[in-house]
Formats: structure tokens, sequence, C-alpha cells
């Protein structure tokens, strides 16, 4: 989105591309033009920063590209695809052991993405609580949601729009989750849910789901407040069922009433879909679904987006029945290899300390030992004249003094990328040591009357690191 | 893997490497419908498996139901392909495409006349549809207003938001999911889009926003902005309220200022905040993109933006979806700087004038009524004369047969007893496909015709005759049935007209 700014801060000339152009051109002068302007986007598969799959096989695309003009909200005059996607809503909620009985089918979703997920699971929660709060003759106009510091922005963006109170568990240096103690004793009246994440975005940590339920359920029985949790499994909805079977994460736990996952994260499909499941009919009210009369059977829907395209949920079918159970678990297994490998040689340098835990989501968050010279948004800076794209982040409150650069692990990022990428960082460390140092000197301690204590003076130093790290904070880190 | 086996059966590993799909065992085994299947499968496999079932679809391009795009250049499908690996919101890793967003909301808003002053950028986003737009700029109002009634110490726990009953289902949605109060102003027969003196008495201090609609879902109608401006000035005036009004121009807004640039539903009308159009309808790109422009800053709550850190600047983002594809908004901006001002028009006379052909086709049958109008989204809207023997459902299933995909639909509150034929017709519909279509319901009304009477006399004939000559009035009364039950029918029909 654009907002007003002056001519001076916008890429081009504002008056040559910012109005229709009154003649057509020929089609493959469009086509160069756009083409060369985008030569210069950086390169999905060297962007190291997303979880959002990057590459399918030819077969896919080809499908991808046959479907590319059919509306998927057409669900009468493309039913085949309709049912494609009801496979693959049956298909992911009995991975997450949703309790069907045998000819049940699941309740759940395609969306544009976990964004839209969430927005519905959220929309569902309140509303529950809202009938539940009416019928008890209770206030039901303050309602809130608890969840760690290192939420994706997302769940900033549904408290925010649909004015329900956000309350975030702060992190801690060396403990970059949600806490699910402190969530629980945080938990009142007017919380409609609890929000755990199965990977979090930024060090690709599961939090403790099961001690979450576990202590909720001790909780609601002396309560009676039934607060329950939806689990924010966008990355690790697709890792945990492959690489830790058992893992309680999911609907074995009774307080789970849904679940998100992203099908364009490991779900391994284009940017453009993501899917939420209902534990069953009850968790999701009724009167928030719209009824559409399909081939005279009722098809019930309930989504943000109406017109969108199909693509994305024919190329998730794909997905399932081309790889099935044993190709996903080959792939997460090869993904946790590599990230191994690349944690391996970061670490050989000795130059970083690495923050991602080894289960988990495979990324690799890594944070320079010795940032007195230079830091971590430099080797950023710098690996992008190599190509890759890897950012650098700080941690939410209150770990705002860690910075680190993350690397995710894609289907597609071999062992031979994940060598050269340490080769690369150690040729940044190089040139880097011999560069001076581009940050402020820390402020002079004060005048002596007494010996300062080396603790006093120490703070002095954080807080000049932390105000500098802070005029650079990124948010909207996906 | 090594090929051991010669023949491929059930319980076989291996396929021989010269087996082809068909011949494997990969035809015969159930598809996997609830549960992952266990093993994977070679990807020429699933791909056909897939292919081959996705065959019983319906035919995009005979879809008449739809304004959304089913055609676009192959220059274009290769950029969009090219794209599909991105994703949108990465705007750190792909700079470019954001700039292309951003021209485009710039190119859109000065289509619509925004006061953008000469060193100023729009204000607008590329949002996934229409319906996302909608529900961004209803949050906006609702925002606006709520901020509005506490500095004025009024309550605001009741927002409510005026339209036509005519509105499409997103409108709906955005009340009940963002707990607005919608009020429908009915239609009446004869008169099917929102009448702007009605809607006016409705509005209140509650109020958020007056919703116009430009491009009727059902009627392709373009309802008189101009007119609920200016009415709207008036009770604004008498009353302080200061109620906006928002243009939900989602098919009319790529028309209007091509083939009715005369025609003031923009922001030319002051009382106009903001419009959203759905770049995937008459935008001329396949699904997946529309757009929202706001008027000013002013009329976009700071508060519900969020600013992420880009390339060291700030760039501000107001949409409710956050990962999704770049190719349609990459489609979109070819399709601006390929086509032009010129190439748009062009495109919207020859819809003009082949929905004018089909008109005047089905008119010419002398069958039916047309309640679409001349002037709004190219499209005919047609329901039958006479009602007593078949109804437009049954012409419809029947158009099935031929391939084409024309929906029937009743008309929302309060005209439930009108039902007509809807026929869209987009860029890729020609001149010849239109005549083949008028053919193909000749033929259909002959048919029916013909099973009509069939029909009588065989009731007639098995009919017991009690009174002699009453036979022929119970026929008449046992098809009257029918065809009330099928009114019933459809009324009950809650079909997301889109």
């Amino acid at each position: 989105m654009v907002l007003s700014k002056a001519v001076s801060e916008s890429d081009m000339s504002v008056h040559s591309t910012y109005r229709m152009p009154e003649n057509s051109i020929p089609k493959e002068a469009a086509y160069q033009i756009i083409n060369d302007e985008l030569m210069l986007d950086g390169n999905p598969r060297l962007n190291l920063a997303s979880f959002v799959t990057t590459w399918m096989e030819p077969e896919c695309d080809k499908l991808i590209m046959a479907a590319i003009n059919k509306n998927y909200v057409d669900m009468d005059e493309y039913p085949v695809t309709t049912e494609l996607q009801n496979r693959c809503v049956n298909m992911i909620a009995h991975l997450f052991h949703a309790p069907l009985g045998e000819s049940e089918t699941a309740v759940g979703v395609g969306t544009v993405g976990s964004s839209e997920a969430i927005m519905l699971a959220g929309l569902a929660f309140k509303r529950r609580w809202q009938n539940k709060r009416k019928a008890e003759g209770k206030a039901f106009d303050k309602p809130n949601i608890v969840t760690g510091a290192n939420v994706q922005v997302c769940w900033e963006k549904f408290a925010r729009y649909f004015e329900v109170e956000l309350r975030e568990v702060k992190l801690r240096d060396g403990y970059y989750v949600m806490d699910p103690e402190k969530a629980v004793e945080m938990v009142d009246e007017n919380t409609i849910c609890v929000a755990a994440i199965l990977g979090s975005t930024l060090n690709g940590e599961f939090e403790d789901v099961k001690l979450l339920n576990d202590l909720l359920e001790m909780k609601n029985r002396e309560t009676g407040w039934e607060t329950p949790i939806h689990v924010d499994a966008a990355s690790g909805g697709f890792i945990a069922p492959f690489l830790y079977p058992e893992l309680e994460w999911d609907f074995r736990l009774p307080w789970v009433k849904s679940i998100n996952v992203s099908g364009h994260k490991y779900g391994l499909v284009y940017a453009g879909i993501g899917w939420c499941i209902w534990r069953n009919k009850e968790d999701l009210p009724d009167e928030l679904i719209f009824h559409i009369n399909y081939l005279g059977a009722d098809q019930p829907t309930f989504t943000l987006n109406f017109s969108k395209g199909s693509s994305q949920v024919i190329a998730q079918y794909y997905q399932l029945i081309r790889h099935g159970f044993e190709g996903y678990r080959n792939i997460m297994e090869n993904c946790h290899e590599n990230a191994m490998v690349l944690k391996g040689g970061l670490e050989k340098t000795g130059r970083f300390n690495i923050v991602s835990k080894d289960e988990g989501v495979p990324l690799v968050a890594f944070s320079l030992k010795d940032r007195s010279q230079h830091d971590e948004f430099e080797i950023s800076d710098m690996l992008r004249r190599f190509g890759w794209i890897v950012p650098a982040y700080t941690m939410p409150p209150d770990a705002q003094h860690v910075t680190v650069l993350r690397v995710v692990i894609r289907e597609e990022f071999s062992r031979t990328l994940a060598e050269r990428l340490v080769l690369d960082i150690e040729k940044v460390m190089y040139q880097l040591d011999a560069l001076p140092s581009r940050l402020p000197p820390p402020p002079p301690p004060a005048p002596l009357v007494r010996k300062k204590s080396e603790l006093e003076t120490q703070r002095s130093v954080t807080e000049a690191w932390k105000k500098f790290v802070l005029a650079k904070k990124t948010n909207g880190v996906c | 893997m090594v090929v051991t086996v010669a023949a491929t059966g059930p319980g076989t590993d291996a396929e021989p490497v010269s087996s082809t799909f068909f011949a494997s065992r990969y035809v015969r085994d159930r598809l996997p419908r609830y549960r992952m299947p266990e093993r994977s499968i070679p990807r020429e496999a699933a791909y056909q498996i897939i292919n081959d079932e996705l065959m019983l679809d319906g035919n995009p391009r005979l879809n008449l139901a739809s304004f959304v795009t089913t055609w676009m250049e192959p220059e274009c499908d290769k950029l969009i392909m090219e794209s599909v690996n991105k994703n949108y919101v990465d705007m750190d890793e792909y700079p470019v495409t954001t700039e292309l967003q951003n021209r485009c909301v710039n190119m859109i808003a000065h289509l619509f006349n925004a006061p953008i002053k000469e060193d100023e950028t729009a204000i607008g986003v590329g949002t996934v549809g229409s319906s996302e737009a909608i529900m961004l700029a209803g949050l906006a109002f609702k925002r606006k207003w709520q901020n509005k009634r506490k500095e004025q110490g009024k309550p605001y726990d009741k927002p409510n938001i005026v339209t036509g009953a005519n509105v499409q289902v997103c409108w709906e949605k955005f009340a009940r999911y963002f707990e607005v109060e919608l009020k429908e102003v009915k239609l009446s027969e004869g008169y099917y889009v929102m009448d702007p003196v009605k809607a006016v008495e409705m509005v209140d201090e509650n109020t958020i926003c007056v919703a116009a609609i430009l491009g009727s879902t059902l009627t392709g109608e373009f309802e008189d902005v101009k007119l609920l401006n200016d009415l709207l000035t008036k009770k604004s005036k008498e009353t302080g309220w200061d109620v906006p009004i928002h243009v939900d121009a989602a098919s009319g807004g790529f028309i209007a200022p091509f083939l009715h640039p005369e025609l003031e539903w923009d922001f030319r009308l002051p009382l106009v905040k903001s419009i959203n159009v759905s770049g995937h309808k008459y935008g001329l790109v396949y699904p997946g993109v529309g757009w929202v422009i706001w008027r000013s800053k002013e009329d976009l709550p700071e508060e519900l933006i969020f600013h992420i850190n880009y390339l060291g600047t700030d760039q501000p983002t107001f949409t409710l979806n956050f990962s999704k594809g770049s190719s349609q908004i990459i489609a979109q901006y070819y399709q601006l700087i390929r086509l032009g001002f010129e190439g748009y028009k062009n495109i919207m006379e020859n819809c003009k004038e082949n929905a004018a052909i089909l008109r005047e086709g089905v008119a010419a049958t002398g069958r039916f009524d047309i309640l679409s109008k001349e002037i709004g989204v190219p499209l005919v809207a047609f329901s039958l004369k006479d009602s007593s023997q078949f109804s437009v459902f049954d012409i419809s299933e029947n158009l099935r047969r031929f391939g084409w995909i024309v929906p029937a639909y009743t008309m929302p509150a309060n005209a439930e007893h009108v039902a007509v034929l809807r026929v869209v017709i987009r860029e890729d519909f020609s001149r010849s496909l239109c005549e083949r279509l008028v053919n193909n319901i000749l033929k259909i009304l002959h048919e029916l015709d013909a099973h009509a009477t069939h029909a009588v006399r065989v009731s007639a004939a098995a009919a017991p005759s009690d009174d002699g000559g009453v036979v022929t009035k119970k026929s008449d009364l046992e098809i009257e049935r029918k065809v009330a039950a099928r009114w019933i029918d459809a009324v009950n029909k809650k079909t997301g007209v889109c």
C-alpha cells in the first residue's frame, strides 16, 4: 500500500508510471518491459528469509497453469475442484488426529493463508465465548486472547481488527517462546482462547502445548471458564506429524479446539493456501457459516475471501497424494539433516551462538558472540552481495537486545547450498573483520565519584545497544 | 528402483519402466480421499490422476455465470508462471513487485479521479478480491465512526451500514463478522437496485456509511451514486452526521471510466470516501486480485495500519491476508500498460456490442423479458414471459447439455417471484459464441415446448375424467402445483450469487 510521500522518496518519476498510459502497446513489449524490471527482484529460491515454498515439480506447475482461470468459489461450476478441497481438509484433519467417526467428515476450510485461517478461528472463539456469556447473563464486551510475544503479526491484526484485547506473555533472555505457566496465569473470564505456536517464527521452536493443555485443564476445573486452546501450526503442522509423531500437540489434547496450518509453508505449495481445522461441529458456531446451495446439497462456507484462484488447492492435493506420508517424512528428514549441517558449519567458525533448537522447524537462528565491532545487520547486508537473502531480526520484548540471523531450510535447500552458504558467511566475516566498526562507541562512563560497579557499567552499555537496535526494529517478520 | 517384475498387478511395488500410466496399477487403485496415503506415487501418476478427474469440472470459458476473467494472453501467462513462487508479502526481497503494486494503486486511483496533488501518491492497496477490499473499507469506516462518537461522548456500540438488498454476499459477511448491523433497502418489481431516496431515509446517527453498487450483481445496473451523494449532502447539513459513501465498483469500476466517462460516480462526488474494484473482473486478470482506494489519508485511520520496516523506509500495510502469490498483481500491471486506456475502451465496447447482440437475439424469440439495462455491466438478464409450462431453471439445466453454464436466480426481497437467467459477457465471449448461444436457447425452447405439450396430453389421458370436460382443468392445476413447488424450492435455495 502507498501512503502520501514526496516524489523524491518514491522509486521513479511519478508522472510516467503512476497514470494509465493512453495507448496500447504490443504484448511482446509489455512482456519484455515487465520481465526485465522484475530481474531486479530477489531470487525467490535464494530467499532464505521465508518459510514459504519456492519450488514445485513441473507436473504440478502444469496443473497450476491449467487451473489458473478457475474461480475457486464457483462450486456449482467446478464440483471436482470443490471435492478436492474437501479431501484435503479431511486428510489434514486426520493428520491432526481430529476425533472423527468412520463416516464423519471433518470440519475445516481452505484459506488464502494462515492469516485468514487464524482470523476465522479467532472469530469462532469470539462468537462462542459471546454466546456463552450472553447465556450466563454476563458482560461480553471485553474479550481477550492470550499468546506469547513471539506471535506472528497476523494475531495482532486479528486483535486489532476484530476488537479483541491481545495479552502477550513476555519473552526473556534464553526463553523465546510462550511460557505456559505465565500464559495460564493471564487467563481470566474474558479470555476467548489461548493461542500456542507450533513453530515459532523467530527460532522455529515448538511450544509445549501439552503442558499448556494440562495447566489449562486444572484452571478450567477450578473456574469453570472452559478456556480453549488454538494451535497456530502454520509451520509446524506439516513437520511434527512426520518428524515427531509421538509429540502430543494436536487434537489428541482435549482442550485444543482448532488448528491452522499453512499449505504454503511445509505443506510444500506455492504462496496462497492455508487450512483451518476445527475439532468438531460444536466448535464452529453455525451463525458464522454461510450456506450455499451446491448441486442440490448444502455446501457450508466460512471464509473471508470469496473469489480466488483454484490452483493452490489443486496443488495441495497433488502434494498430498504424490508424496503421501512417506514422501513428506523423507522431505522433512532431509530438511532437518541440512539444518544440522548448516548449524555444524556455523558452530565451527567459532563466531556464533546458535539460538534455534534442534527440534522444531528446520531453521538455524544464530547471533554473533562478539557484537562490539560489527552486528548481524551488516552480515545480512553483505550476504546480499553473494545473492543470499538472509534477514536479521531483533527479538520481541523482553529480549530486544538479542539480534539473530535466520536461515530457513526449505525442501529445495540442498546440502551443497548449505555448505556454500557457510563458506560465504566465512568470507563475509573475514571482510568485516578488516573493516572499521560502523557502530557508535558505548557512552563513556559517568564521571566517577565512586568506582562504578561492573554491573552498572554493563547496564549503560546494554542501554546503548538497546537504543541502537530498537532504531532498526523490523516487525512483520514472517 | 530396479525393475524386476514383468507383470503389473496389485501388490507389486515396481512398475516396468515402459509401462504407461494407464497400464499401471495407479489406475486401478482406489484414490485416497480422506486420509493421506502411506506411500508416495510417481509424479506422472499424480499429475494424470488429478488432471483426469478435473476433466469433469465445467469449462471456465463456457462459465457464463461469472464476471471473473477466464482468459489472458500467453505473454501474461508466462509472467504469471515465472512469479508463481514469489510471496507477495516479502517486500524487502521483491522490491520491484512491490513497486508494481504501488503503480497499479496510483493508476487506478487516477482512473477514479482521486483528488491527488501533483507530488502526492495515492492511498490504496491490492487485495485478494473485492471481499477483502470491502472488509478493509468497512473497517476503516467503522473505526472512523467509533472515534468520532467517542470524541462526542456518544455510544458507539451499534454501528450500522445501509445498502440495497441486491448486495453481494460479502457485505453480509462484513456485517456479520465485524458486528455491524446491515440495513437493507428492499427492492421492488421493476426496480432491482438500491433506491437512493429510501436509503437516505434509513440513515441514522449510527450509520457508518452508505454502500452503493456500480454494477449490481443481478442485473448489471449502475446505481445512481450522484443522486445518493446529493441527498446525503442535504441530510448531513440538516443533521450534522456526515455520513460517507462507499462505492462497491467490483464490476463497474473498470467499465464506467471507459464506456461512460461523463457518469459521475467516483471521487468526483465529495461524499465518496472509498471505492473497491475487482481486478479479476473487468480488470481482466485471473481470479485473485482486487483493489481498494481511499480518497485521502484522513479516510484511513492510522491505527489500522501496520508499519513494516521496508528497505530502511516505512512501508505501511493494511490487509487481511499476509502471504499470497504475486502473479495476479504483476498480471494487473501487465494489463494496465499493455492495453492502456485505449485498449480497455476497445474491449469494453466489444463487450457492450456483443451484449446488445445477445439481448436482441433473446428478445427476438418473443419468449423473454429483458431485465438488464443497456447502461451498466455488459450482461443480459432475462426472464420467461410465461413460466407456466417450464421455468428458467429448466432452461438453465438444459443448456448444460450443450456445454453452457448459464445460471438461473431468483431476485432478493421483495422480488423473489422473479427468476432470471443471466449471461455475463466477458472479454473472451465473441459474437459467434453469442449467436451460437441464442441458437441453443431456441432449440431448448422447442424441446421444452414439445415436452410440456406432451406432458399435458399424457396427464390428460391418464387422469380419470370424472365430470367430463374437467380433465384439462385438472392437469393445469397439477402443472401449476409443480411450478409453485419449483418456486418455493428456488426461493429456499440460498445461492451465493457472485
